[in-house]
């Protein structure tokens, strides 16, 4: 309980140092001001007071803004797509407004700034609360860093650039200003960069590259620039444009908030004892729930289902799995990540591990029981959660297989949509499907250029049950994110509202 | 998220057994002595390369089998023979610069002691989480379980022994070289001279051109100075880079550089691998320039992947025009077999004659480009590279299907490197007695010339030289980063302050 105090005291320590002499009118409202910026970087914590009420209520509402982000990623959206769909929750649940929203004339004044702080104070505080409801696990931390991010860059983009270039320089951000001297001893490698995949005119390529300034900085700090080749490399310095800033910020963001989270995570015990907090917090970390994909194991034909099973009901697969399936009994084999991919899938739909190294034992048939055993038997049993980390995992979600691991060279993993070639695609769903129409072949090219892939996967969907969906009309259609999710629909609008037992799957 | 796998090949000759618990009972009973030894050796600073190799002749009272067995009695028996390899770890193995390299001093410190090590025995069973004070004890660890091979892992923040009785969460990997796997199976698709596990000279030029390219990359755009390529053993070749920059890279870094290097992207169903943005990015560009001369020879020449029809066809695929595709399949037809690099010249050739009216020069240049990049630029195994704590074979372990030697490439030399010209096992020990054949003659009971020690009377010695310069380096500048470290420490104070949490 000592280091409680000391803790204490640190921190009004610091708020002095920070916030330094409020009474100094002198100053213009800008430094006295406690939120001088409408953007946050969150490094210092709140230390007012605010009712219960107002502790849950702000919570809540920030809740609802990274829920729906979430919900954003997981349906794939386009940054214009979200964009369009946090401007207007925002507005409604934590508006911030600039400092441009005063007149000019009336900015020396700090009551005017009033509303602003309150608004600021609001979105400080309730980033501070869910950080406490976030910090607990490993996943939650992650998707809080995630959706905290997109909403910071969100803002970062509407921000103003004057309010911007002040709220840039208020961060110490480490880097170095190219010297023209240096840009010009660079300009090809610097310029052929700059506009790569751009197409635009010569011309125009030149006149933007001059008015670009670079700085520099530690290659490892703009990683995701680096990731996507989209900066300059040196002797370990990357050269990043002044418009590729954001990069950084956002890196340094994330980074800053992955360290703070890990840090509150170890002094969360010590919040046990107040008994009017936590059920908030729990309560808040609940309602922080991915879409994801939840079933019971057996849900389809109250029987776990068996290894010989699997052929028939691969006329429910989507393309992903139906590819699988046959490449696995094309090969007699499938690559780490497709095992993975495919095997978690079969698992959802209740195959028992017991099935599942039957089905597998007899897919990779040309490998010899010892082979296998020692190859393979390892790998399955730990996707059941039975070997190693002994961790129940969950089948992969569209979004997961969408981003996570691209198929290399002889990979069979992946969304086909994204990850095959349109003409490979045509013959895939033709071949695998039956899907030949050219009104649903065009509708997918459409759809796969836009980068939709899980819409061409529910016009798929929609058209090898359009018989079906049309005698149940009324009922909304739902967009499918997850290749199990696709399985129990089609299974159910196959075998409408019927007990179906072990029997009438395999006779079908 | 997803069960990693954690030996470097996926479905090669790997395999991985749940005997991560399994604890080798004569590990622990050893445990005494080795803490005894350890003290000793702390502070014997003559210890040299010299009594270290040849210490299997001390090293016959601790085990008998080791030493008794005349080295022609089994130079028939088999690579992967227990016998043979612990002849080759008792005598040949440099135990004394593994542990330099890895340690990053002269001193033991915890660089080494916490470091994973994991051997794969003769029943196959792997042993995780192993790890040693010293090299003497690994050493004795090594001949006492005499693996057919192991491999190495991050540095742990605590001894990796001790895993199961740290509270949880703060056991964990804290760094590791950054390392590259180039492996000539992802190569199948596009090599025509073997496949599988067979290699020869022509497809070694696969693994010659991904090691040039990476490696300038390595040092040109991400200043890393301290990079060793090493042998696998039979198909491929691994990269360590040991700066210390790059030892501590996290998982989302290694992430970055790794895709960096992926330019040639998708499975077997997506038709053009390789479609980049123009102008090219100065780090492709650079590679194109180095290859661009290789395809013709190693590519067009000797792996002559256009020859068949169904390979011209593929060819065809890669190519945007419609119109010269007719003109090329046109002449192609009528000439069966034409060799590639006719067929390539026939691209130009025909494009410039008119053949085609739609054709646009430009994209025809960028598609051909693409197709130079698709069949030579790296293909690396990205999935070795990403994480922090994958483990990779040890440089110098005998690769159990071939017997050769993982040997490190000097990389000034790169060109001249032949797989066939690695030593065996079976080669090397067959060396050592006949060295010691000639030298009876010679000597004729003259006890007076000086000892040589075993690595100095085989062919591993360049190679064994090479490792000990690529080990002083790095230890020199491990040395001048300790001494600036004094200087940096204000800097770091200053960041402490900021951000107490709420």
């Amino acid at each position: 309980m000592l280091g409680r105090d000391a803790i204490r005291q640190q921190r009004r320590d610091e708020r002095k140092t920070r916030h330094g002499n409020k009474l100094d009118l002198s100053s213009t409202p800008k430094d006295t001001l406690p939120y001088p910026h409408r953007l946050n970087f969150y490094t210092v914590p709140p230390k007012d007071e605010v009712s219960l009420e107002e502790f849950e209520q702000w919570a809540i509402d920030r809740l609802r803004v990274l829920g729906e982000i979430e919900t954003c990623l997981f349906r794939n959206s386009t940054p214009q797509e979200t964009d369009a769909t946090l401007r207007k929750l925002l507005d409604k649940y934590l508006p911030l407004n600039s400092n441009l929203s005063i007149p000019e004339s009336e900015r020396s004044n700090p009551r005017r700034f009033q509303g602003l702080t309150n608004e600021r104070k609001r979105d400080h505080y309730s980033h501070f609360i869910l950080r406490l409801a976030f910090a607990r696990t490993e996943d939650l931390r992650r998707r809080f860093t995630m959706t905290e991010g997109i909403l910071f860059k969100h803002r970062f983009m509407t921000d103003n650039t004057v309010e911007r270039a002040e709220f840039m320089d208020s961060l110490d951000l480490n880097s170095e200003a190219v010297s023209d001297a240096e840009k010009g001893q660079l300009a090809e490698e610097l310029k052929a960069v700059l506009v790569s995949g751009s197409k635009m005119p010569a011309e125009k390529a030149r006149q933007l590259f001059e008015q670009e300034q670079y700085l520099k900085v530690e290659w490892d700090r703009v990683s995701d620039l680096v990731e996507s080749r989209k900066v300059f490399l040196r002797r370990g310095y990357a050269y990043v444009p002044n418009s590729m800033l954001l990069s950084l910020v956002m890196a340094e963001f994330s980074k800053r908030l992955d360290e703070s989270l890990i840090k509150t995570a170890r002094y969360l015990p010590r919040l046990d004892e107040d008994d009017r907090l936590i059920p908030i917090l729990n309560h808040l970390s609940k309602g922080f729930t991915a879409p994801e994909y939840t079933t019971t194991t057996t849900s389809l034909t109250g029987e776990a289902i068996t290894a010989a099973q699997i052929d028939t009901l691969s006329a429910h697969f989507p393309l992903c799995m139906k590819n699988l399936h046959s490449a696995v009994r094309r090969d007699k084999h499938l690559r780490h990540f497709g095992r993975l991919q495919y095997g978690l899938f079969l698992k959802a739909l209740g195959l028992s591990i017991d099935e599942a190294l039957l089905f597998w034992r007899t897919a990779f048939s040309k490998f010899t029981d010892e082979q296998f055993n020692k190859e393979y038997r390892y790998n399955i049993r730990h996707s059941y959660g039975l070997q190693g980390a002994g961790r129940n995992y969950k089948p992969l979600s569209c979004q997961q297989i969408l981003m996570d691991h691209p198929p290399g060279s002889g990979d069979n993993h992946g969304c086909p949509y994204r990850h095959f070639s349109f003409e490979n695609l045509t013959v895939a769903m033709g071949r695998l499907l039956g899907v030949e129409e050219r009104g649903v072949v065009m509708g997918v090219k459409m759809d796969v250029e836009a980068k939709k892939y899980h819409l061409a996967c529910n016009r798929v969907f929609e058209h090898l049950h359009e018989k079906e969906l049309k005698k149940k009309e009324g009922g909304a259609r739902e967009t499918i994110t997850h290749p199990n999710e696709y399985f129990d629909r089609s299974w159910g609008l196959k075998n409408p509202k019927k007990e179906v037992k072990d029997e009438d799957v395999a006779m079908e | 998220m997803a069960p990693h796998k954690t030996s470097p090949d996926d479905d090669g000759d790997d395999s991985m057994q749940d005997v991560d618990a399994m604890q080798v009972d004569s590990v622990d009973a050893d445990q005494k002595t080795a803490i005894k030894d350890e003290l000793e050796h702390m502070f014997d600073d003559d210890l040299d390369d010299e009594s270290m190799v040849d210490a299997s002749n001390t090293y016959k009272a601790g085990s008998g089998k080791a030493s008794t067995t005349v080295i022609s009695d089994i130079l028939s028996a088999s690579p992967s023979d227990p016998e043979v390899m612990l002849q080759f770890y008792s005598r040949l193995f440099p135990w004394r610069q593994l542990f330099r390299w890895l340690n990053h001093s002269e001193l033991p410190s915890t660089d080494f002691a916490n470091r994973e090590f994991a051997f794969t025995l003769h029943n196959e069973a792997y042993l995780r989480y192993q790890c040693y004070p010293t090299f003497e004890t690994l050493r004795r660890d090594v001949l006492k379980l005499n693996p057919s091979r192991f491999e190495i892992g991050p540095v742990y923040s605590a001894r990796p022994r001790d895993r199961k009785q740290l509270p949880k969460g703060s056991f964990k990997p804290i760094e590791k070289e950054l390392v590259f796997d180039i492996d000539l199976t992802d190569y199948d698709e596009i090599r025509t001279c073997c496949s599988k596990t067979k290699i020869c000279i022509k497809c070694w030029q696969f693994v010659t051109m991904a090691i040039k390219v990476v490696d300038i990359a390595l040092r040109d755009d991400f200043g890393f100075q301290h990079i060793m390529w090493v042998y696998s053993g039979r198909r491929g070749a691994h990269a360590w880079v040991c700066d210390k920059k790059a030892r501590k890279l996290d998982d989302g870094k290694r992430r970055a550089i790794a895709a960096y290097f992926e330019v040639v992207k998708g499975g077997s169903q997506s038709g053009k691998k390789v479609n980049l943005d123009r102008p090219l990015h100065p780090h492709i560009r650079r590679s194109y320039d180095i290859l661009k001369d290789d395809f013709k020879i190693n590519i067009l020449e000797n792996q002559d992947p256009f020859q068949t029809e169904r390979q011209a066809e593929r060819l065809l695929q890669l190519l945007p025009d419609r119109q010269l595709n007719e003109a090329l399949r046109e002449k192609w037809d009528s000439t069966i077999e034409r060799p590639s690099s006719d067929k390539w010249k026939d691209i130009d050739a025909l494009a410039s004659s008119g053949a085609s009216k739609t054709i646009i020069p430009k994209v025809l240049l960028e598609h051909k480009q693409d197709i130079i990049l698709e069949y030579t630029y790296p293909r690396l195994d990205a999935e070795v590279s990403k994480h922090l704590n994958h483990l990779l074979k040890s440089p110098f372990v005998v690769h159990p299907g071939t017997g050769k030697v993982c040997v490190p490439i000097d990389i000034s030399k790169l060109e001249e490197f032949n797989p066939d010209d690695v030593p065996t096992v079976m080669q090397l020990l067959k060396e050592i007695d006949q060295w010691a054949n000639i030298a009876k003659k010679e000597e004729d009971g003259d006890n007076s010339t000086p000892k040589v020690s075993d690595i100095d009377k085989t062919s591993l010695k360049p190679y064994h030289d090479l490792f000990s310069r690529f080990v002083q380096k790095l230890l020199n500048a491990e040395k001048s980063t300790f001494a600036e470290k004094a200087g940096a420490t204000e800097k770091s104070v200053k960041i402490k302050t900021e951000g107490v949490d709420f």
